[in-house]
C-alpha cells in the first residue's frame, strides 16, 4: 500500500488533491483508494491534513496514516522537520516553497499556479507528485480532474497539472 | 452499473435516489449535511421525482416525514448527533405508528465538549427508541443499505422505521470506489410503497390515536413483533438483491475467522476491517483471532453472536459508546446473548473512538492483547480500565 499525506491550510484545496489522487489510480477499475480528510468543519486559513491510500487490494485501514510514502506540504509555513518522523524511511517529503527545505523537495508551486491565473496550488502539487512518483499517469489524472473539478476551471487546472509534471522531469 | 469515486454520503444519496423517496424533509448538520445536498440537487436537476421540504429543525424534519407516511408516501430524512437527540420524541411516534420511514444517521459525538467529529454514542442511545438500526461499514454498503432499508422497513411483517447509520467522516467524508446499480435493476428490486397504514377518505379510519393501560400493551407487544420479524426479511431481501446486484450480504452479523478462533473481537461500523487485518497479522503469529462485526443492533443477532462465539477463550466489544456509570451499550447487549446461550466465558469491553479520536493498528493489537492476558472489565483505549463488575 502507499499512504500519501496532504498538508495544507483551508481553502487551497489539498482534500481535492488527495481525492483527486485516489480517483486517477481508480480510474482503471481494478484499483482500490480510499481520500478522506482529517478535519471537520472547513475553516478558511486552519491546518488541513487530508490522506489518500492506494493499493491493489481492497483498502480496509481507514485509521490515519502513521507512517507515509510521501508528505505534500501546499504551504511552507506548515512544514517543520517533525513531519520526518511521519515519513518511511525511503518516503519523500514534497513540498510547495521558494526556499530549499532540509530533507525535503521544494518546488516553487505558486509560480505554476500564478501562470495558469489559479489560486490554488493543489493541482500543481498532485502534478510535482505525479511526476516525481509515478503512482498514477498523467492521463488518469487528467480524466480525474475532469470528472471532480467544475467545468471552467478544468483546463487552466489540467495545464498547470501538465505544467507540474514536466517541470520535475526537467 | 457504473463505477464512481463518492464519498459515503454521496454513495448514500444515489441509493436514495434509486430507492424513489416521494418526500424528503431534513436539516442538515455536520456530517450529514452532503447526503442532504446531494438529494436536494438531483430534485433540482429532476434526477429524483420527490416533495423536498426544506424544515427549521429535526424535531420537524421527522414530524414531516411521518406526516408524509401517514400519507401512503416513501419518506426519507437524514440527521446526527443533537440532531438525533432534538428529534427523539418523534421516533417513538414513527415507531409506534408503524411508519416505514428511512433515515440516514452520520453517527457523531454528542456535546458536551461539544465535538462535531464521529462516534456512535446518538444512535446507540435511541436503541430503544423501536427503529431498526443498521450499522455499514464502507461506502458501498452504505449505497446498499439505502436500496435494501425500505424493502425491509416496509415490509408488511416489519412495518417499522430504518436508521441506517455511517460513521461520521471516516465513511461519510471518505472517497472510494463504489459500484452504482442500473435504474431498471433498482425498480426491479424496490418496487413503489403500498400501504393500508395511511390517511384514506374512501376507507377513512383511525390513526396515531391514544390506548390506555387495557390496550397499550398489546401494540408494544406487536412492535416488538415488527422489529423481531425484520430477522427473516433482512435475510430474505439480502438474497434478492444478491440475485439482482451480484453483492452479497450475510444478515445481521458479519464473521471473519470465527470458526476456529480462540480470541474474538465483536465490534460494528466501519474500524471492522482494521480488525480483520489486525487479525490476519496475529494469525501470522499463531494466535487464533477472529472477529464479529454486528452488522444490525436492531432487530440484534443473539443467537448469531452466541454462534459465532461459543468456542472462543475470550471476547472482546470494541465500540464508539459509553454509558456511563456501566458499559457501552453494545457490550450489555453482546453479553445478554451469551448469557441466554449459556456461554460463560471472558468478556472485555473496549471504548474507543470517542470525540472521533483515531483508532490505529496499534490500539487493535493492544486490544487483542487483552483478551489474551486478561484487563479490566470496561478499558478506555490509551487511557485505562475500569473494573466495576
Amino acid at each position: 500500500m502507499k499512504e500519501i499525506i496532504w498538508l495544507g491550510r483551508g481553502g487551497q484545496g489539498a482534500f481535492t488533491a488527495a481525492k483527486l489522487l485516489g480517483a486517477a489510480y481508480t480510474s482503471g477499475g481494478n484499483l482500490y483508494a480510499l481520500a478522506f480528510p482529517s478535519f471537520g468543519p472547513e475553516r478558511r486559513g486552519a491546518p488541513v491534513r487530508a490522506f489518500t491510500k492506494l493499493d491493489t487490494k481492497p483498502v480496509l485501514d481507514r485509521s490515519q496514516t502513521e507512517k507515509a510514502d510521501y508528505i505534500v506540504v501546499l504551504d511552507d509555513t506548515l512544514y517543520s522537520p517533525e513531519l520526518n518522523k511521519l515519513i518511511k524511511e525511503d518516503g519523500k517529503i514534497i513540498i510547495n516553497s521558494k526556499s530549499p527545505a532540509e530533507g525535503a523537495e521544494t518546488f516553487d508551486a505558486g509560480r505554476i499556479a500564478a501562470e495558469f491565473r489559479l489560486p490554488t496550488v493543489n493541482t500543481v502539487m498532485l502534478g510535482l507528485l505525479t511526476g516525481i512518483s509515478g503512482i498514477i499517469s498523467a492521463d488518469d489524472a487528467v480524466c480525474a480532474i475532469k470528472e471532480h473539478m467544475p467545468a471552467k476551471i478544468q483546463e487552466r487546472n489540467i495545464n498547470a497539472f501538465q505544467e507540474a509534471v514536466q517541470e520535475v522531469l526537467q | 452499473m457504473s463505477k464512481k469515486f463518492l464519498s459515503g454520503n454521496e454513495a448514500f444519496a444515489e441509493g436514495i435516489r434509486l430507492a424513489r423517496p416521494e418526500v424528503i424533509s431534513a436539516y442538515p448538520i455536520t456530517p450529514q449535511t452532503i447526503v442532504v445536498e446531494r438529494l436536494s440537487e438531483m430534485v433540482e436537476d429532476g434526477s429524483l421525482t420527490a416533495e423536498y421540504v426544506h424544515v427549521e429543525s429535526e424535531h420537524s424534519a421527522l414530524s414531516c416525514a411521518i406526516g408524509a407516511s401517514a400519507a401512503g408516501a416513501r419518506a426519507f430524512t437524514a440527521t446526527s448527533s443533537q440532531g438525533l437527540l432534538y428529534m427523539a420524541e418523534c421516533l417513538y411516534y414513527a415507531a409506534g405508528g408503524r411508519f416505514p420511514i428511512v433515515m440516514m444517521n452520520a453517527d457523531r459525538s454528542t456535546a458536551l465538549p461539544w465535538n462535531i467529529y464521529g462516534d456512535q454514542r446518538d444512535s446507540l442511545s435511541q436503541l430503544d427508541s423501536g427503529w431498526i438500526q443498521a450499522y455499514a461499514e464502507n461506502a458501498q454498503e452504505a449505497l446498499d443499505l439505502a436500496l435494501m432499508s425500505y424493502k425491509i422497513a416496509e415490509n408488511k411483517a416489519v412495518s417499522t422505521p430504518y436508521m441506517a447509520n455511517l460513521d461520521g467522516f471516516i465513511l461519510t467524508h471518505t472517497y472510494e470506489t463504489v459500484d452504482i446499480p442500473e435504474r431498471e435493476q433498482a425498480d426491479r428490486f424496490l418496487p413503489p410503497y403500498e400501504t393500508d397504514n395511511r390517511i384514506d377518505f374512501d376507507n377513512p379510519k383511525n390513526m396515531a390515536f391514544s390506548a390506555g393501560p387495557d390496550t397499550n400493551y398489546i401494540f408494544k407487544f406487536k412492535e416488538h413483533q415488527g422489529v423481531l420479524a425484520a430477522r427473516q426479511v433482512i435475510r430474505d431481501t439480502e438474497k434478492e438483491f444478491a440475485e439482482i446486484f451480484g453483492r452479497k450480504y450475510s444478515g445481521l452479523i458479519d464473521t471473519y475467522l470465527t470458526d476456529d478462533a480462540d480470541y474474538i473481537l465483536v465490534t460494528l461500523g466501519s474500524i471492522a476491517g482494521l480488525c480483520r487485518e489486525t487479525a490476519d497479522k496475529l494469525r501470522e503469529n499463531g494466535v487464533k483471532a477472529g472477529v464479529v462485526r454486528i452488522r444490525y443492533m436492531r432487530p440484534f443477532p443473539n443467537e448469531e453472536i452466541a454462534e459465532a462465539l461459543k468456542n472462543a477463550r475470550a471476547y472482546g466489544v470494541l465500540e464508539k459508546d459509553i454509558s456511563f456509570g456501566n458499559e457501552g451499550a453494545v457490550f450489555t447487549n453482546v453479553n445478554s446473548a451469551l448469557k441466554k446461550a449459556g456461554i460463560n466465558i471472558s468478556g472485555y469491553n473496549f471504548i474507543g473512538g470517542l470525540g472521533g479520536r483515531n483508532i490505529s493498528a496499534g490500539d487493535i493489537q493492544d486490544i487483542f492483547s487483552g483478551l489474551i492476558n486478561g484487563t479490566d472489565s470496561v478499558n478506555f483505549i490509551g487511557i485505562g480500565g475500569v473494573n466495576n463488575g
